[in-house]
């Protein structure tokens, strides 16, 4: 499974953001076509972009870096042409801003295939996150996150959710547990990725490790962030420790010896091994192969 | 003496002493110029080498048209001695003048006029830049340039390849005989590494200051043996002027990037043990490198015995902290640097000649485990320029970039892979200054580069499981992202040429084609 | 494509370039300036006449103040200089 431990956000007006951005190895890149785009710059940002992602796609494909789009809202007069320019550019994932119910998804997905029907494009390619912005997007999360298929993951934009919940971001983030909750489990539920929200003080590592921590323990596969420093930072939050690789690397190892053997019940240091753990092995060892760990033996 | 003991008769009966001179009096065999008209034997040698103005000590010497005249660069963009001295020079109406720096800077654009007069002629230097270079490049100056790396220099002077006639030394403070330093004054440059050499070998020195102190002064860079003259001016130099902008440390994430990757290399190449040694130069990449490091040695409980070359605050802090054994400072890149000069004995004042001429019994660069380093355009064959741009003009300086690589048991080149629009990486380098077999490692944001020539260092890379690049692959990503610039189209006419450091010509530049 | 009004796009940061793209009377005025003109003045003219082409622009007087940006980036930022000066939305994604 694709990782999204760290989704960066770069606003796409910058020609040299965007071509660099890939180098700083994040699992996703995520272009902002909506609030870091001054109005008058919407039309010149999404130009930008789309001759951009052409030219540059394979340097992304390459460095396995993910490309997502966060597009302005349909409700503005620029949503229709993000989707008509980026669906065409190919971009791997559009972020859909400010959703509410399914049928905010519904709205992109009918654009979304039209515009692959029209461009010759293989329909459903496009996938879609959703940015839970609101108490109303919160309490909807569930029957959003089962809503479509293109649908790989669920994100909570923290800014606007607390103003919408008429509170502010505190530092230890009270006011956001329920949405953080609410959407960790909706995506769970609907098997699709959970993705935390930004931490905007960019100088304050402690603060965002601390953050990194919790929602890691919640549950959710990653952050967005707003500074390639923070990277490396949440990648090393989401890196299994030795004990944790070499115990998985045994559940594995002997999860194909009783598949060989077919026996359907088998233990590890004494414990019986099911699909849950064999499962939760497997995605260590992924974060462990992201986070460059060589495991070259069980030992 | 009255009544005289010896006779040139004695003299005659004593093999080997037949032609040697009789004892007259105590000062008959002075050097010329160190004694004055006075009534008191005693008051007969000069107790004091100050001269009023620049003017009156210019006709002391005796400069002459034609001659060789040198300053140095310790005050990089803040240095206000070059340009007084040539006004005075100009203005007293000498000719033919070669001058001999240890770098031109963004201070010195005076020398485009002094060059279009006829004053200088022939120009001798590590770097040239702004106004000057491209003068230079444009082919204003009636001979070619000389680029010399700083130990190439050193050697050039120490060999008599380079005859200094007369060298004009800025000093931050100076006592009334000469014995001078940078550290003291109220314009501070820190190491005066390059002037040392100049003195030693100059046939006059002249020391210039702004801060004239009780003798004797303390401490002691150039020594009163060795200078002629003292003249105090109103400031030689703007202190803030050294740092240049080159030595802050970066938050450009491309840089940090690069040095990360150095820092693996570095971890990764055997040399990281205890008592290595290492070298960084400027550039936001190189001086990142320096911080990480610091990290790398607490966690390892180990020690650098030495840092070399220019030296910044990074260097300064951790040679505080006991994290670096000794500093060997040719120059100051900032004034943390400086004050780590002034205040810490284990920081040591080193001249060119020991920081790097290849000729002497052996320098400071020859025990070098690491040396990272900057770079305008790195070849297929990873020849490194750091003189001229992209468009085939002048821009920058080959500094010590050859003499470390030369030495270094691990040279590091790091550079982005393209600025803007222009490659770094490419088939040709625009000048070569630095020649590939010396360059062991590359690094861009792409990964780590090792040279062919080295495949001890791949194999323990490539076990460390460190991202590497080929050189072939570099090229074609950066030509994949810039395209292919049209070649830059040059006259015959050659404007400089570049020495290596042995005094070997490795390459020379060529007026551009307009 | 016909230009109605005077347009700028981009920026004078470095890897972008300043787009100025003002109504002409007929043909083609260029006005270019760049850091890396010696090297890349011929590609950036050639990208100008394909975009023009492209979008099928014949009269324009264009000023170019360029801080080393790629093709892609140069093509970028002709575009919306052309469909803002030509007061037009319906731009063909292609």
């Amino acid at each position: 499974m694709k990782l999204r431990r760290s989704m960066l956000f770069v606003p796409a007006n910058n020609p040299g953001i965007i071509r660099d951005s890939y180098l700083y190895k994040p699992d996703s890149v995520m272009f902002d076509l909506e609030d870091s785009i001054a109005i008058t710059e919407k039309d010149s940002a999404r130009c930008l972009l789309f001759n951009m992602i052409k030219k540059l796609k394979p340097l992304y494909k390459e460095a396995g870096v993910e490309t997502v789009v966060r597009i302005n809202s349909l409700d503005t007069e620029f949503g229709i042409q993000d989707l008509e320019a980026m669906v065409r550019a190919e971009i791997e994932v559009i972020r859909i801003p400010k959703t509410d119910t399914p049928e905010d998804v519904y709205e992109v997905e009918k654009h979304i295939e039209r515009i692959e029907r029209e461009a010759g494009i293989e329909i459903g390619k496009t996938k879609i996150i959703v940015a839970i912005e609101s108490p109303l997007g919160a309490l909807n999360a569930l029957s959003i996150a089962k809503c479509s298929p293109r649908l790989i993951g669920m994100a909570i934009g923290g800014e606007d959710y607390v103003t919408n919940l008429k509170t502010t971001r505190s530092t230890d983030g009270v006011e956001m547990m329920m949405g953080r909750a609410m959407i960790v489990m909706a995506a769970r539920s609907a098997g699709i990725a959970a993705v935390d929200s930004v931490y905007s003080d960019v100088n304050n590592d402690e603060g965002f490790i601390k953050e990194a921590q919790m929602i890691k323990q919640m549950g959710f596969d990653g952050k967005s962030l707003i500074h390639p420093r923070q990277i490396e930072l949440v990648h090393k939050v989401y890196t299994p420790d030795e004990k944790n690789i070499k115990k998985s690397l045994r559940i594995i190892k002997a999860t194909e010896e009783a598949m060989a053997e077919g026996k359907g019940v088998f233990t590890v240091d004494g414990k019986m091994i099911d699909k849950p753990i064999i499962e939760r092995a497997q995605h260590v060892l992924e974060l462990a192969k992201a986070a460059g760990i060589k495991m070259g033996g069980d030992e | 003496m009255k009544n005289a003991r010896v006779t040139e008769e004695i003299l005659k009966n004593i093999k080997d002493y037949e032609n040697r001179k009789i004892y007259t009096s105590p000062f008959a065999l002075q050097p010329e110029g160190t004694m004055e008209e006075r009534e008191n034997l005693k008051d007969k040698v000069r107790r004091d080498k100050t001269v009023s103005s620049l003017k009156e000590v210019i006709k002391k010497v005796g400069l002459k048209d034609g001659m060789t005249i040198s300053f140095h660069h310790h005050f990089r963009d803040g240095d206000k001695v070059l340009p007084l001295v040539m006004g005075v020079i100009a203005e007293m109406g000498f000719k033919n003048i070669r001058v001999a720096a240890s770098s031109f800077t963004g201070a010195h654009e005076c020398m485009v006029e002094h060059i279009k007069n006829g004053v200088v002629d022939r120009i001798e230097s590590s770097g040239l830049r702004g106004e000057l270079a491209k003068g230079i490049s444009d082919g204003i100056l009636p001979t070619k340039a000389v680029i010399r790396s700083h130990g190439g220099r050193a050697r050039a002077i120490v060999e008599g390849d380079l005859k200094i006639d007369v060298a004009f030394i800025g000093a931050s403070s100076s006592d009334c005989m000469g014995n001078s330093n940078g550290v003291v004054g109220k314009s501070v440059c820190g190491s005066l590494g390059y002037a040392m050499v100049d003195a030693e070998y100059a046939d006059k020195v002249i020391i210039i200051t702004d801060t004239l102190v009780d003798y004797p002064n303390y401490p002691v860079s150039i020594p009163q043996t060795k200078v002629d003259y003292v003249v105090t001016v109103d400031e030689i130099g703007d202190s803030n002027g050294i740092m240049s902008g080159a030595t802050r440390f970066t938050s450009n994430p491309k840089e940090l990037l690069i040095a990360k990757k150095v820092l693996e290399a570095m971890l990764a190449s055997g040399y990281f043990v205890d008592g290595f040694s290492m070298q960084t130069g400027t550039g936001g990449a190189s001086l990142a490198v320096t911080r990480f490091i610091k990290e790398e040695l607490i966690k390892r409980g180990i020690k650098c015995s030495y840092a070399l070359g220019g030296i910044t605050k990074a260097f300064a802090e951790l040679l505080e902290e006991g994290l670096v054994g000794k500093i060997f400072d040719v120059q100051d890149f900032d004034l943390g640097g400086v004050e780590s000069l002034t205040k810490n004995s284990l920081h040591q004042e080193i001249s060119a000649d020991f920081y790097a001429n290849p000729f002497n019994k052996s320098a400071g660069v020859n025990r070098l485990d690491f040396v990272i380093l900057s770079a305008l355009e790195i070849d297929r064959d990873f020849n490194v320029n750091v003189i001229s741009g992209s468009n085939g003009i002048i821009r920058a300086a080959s500094g010590g970039h050859s003499d470390t690589a030369a030495m270094a048991k691990m040279s590091v080149v790091v550079a982005p892979l393209i600025r803007g629009r222009l490659a770094t990486i490419m088939d040709k380098v625009t000048t070569v200054v630095t020649p590939g077999e010396t360059v062991d490692v590359v690094v861009t944001e792409l990964g780590v580069t090792v040279n062919p020539l080295r495949p001890d260092l791949k194999e323990k890379f490539e076990k460390a499981g460190i991202e590497l690049i080929e050189m072939d692959e570099l090229i074609e990503k950066a030509k994949f992202l810039v395209g292919e610039p049209k070649p830059i189209e040059f006259t015959d006419e050659v404007v400089a040429v570049v020495e290596y450091r042995d005094g070997s010509i490795i390459d020379v530049i060529r007026k551009v084609k307009k | 494509m016909e230009l109605k009004v005077r347009a700028v796009a981009g920026t004078l940061e470095s890897s972008d370039i300043y787009v100025v793209m003002e109504p002409g009377a007929s043909g083609i005025e260029l006005e270019l300036k760049s850091t890396v003109a010696d090297q890349y003045g011929d590609d950036i003219r050639k990208v100008v006449d394909e975009t023009l082409n492209e979008m099928g622009v014949k009269a324009a007087k264009i000023t170019l103040d360029d801080k080393g940006a790629l093709d892609v980036v140069i093509k970028s930022r002709l575009q919306t200089a052309i469909m803002r000066a030509a007061q037009s939305k319906e731009f063909k994604w292609e």
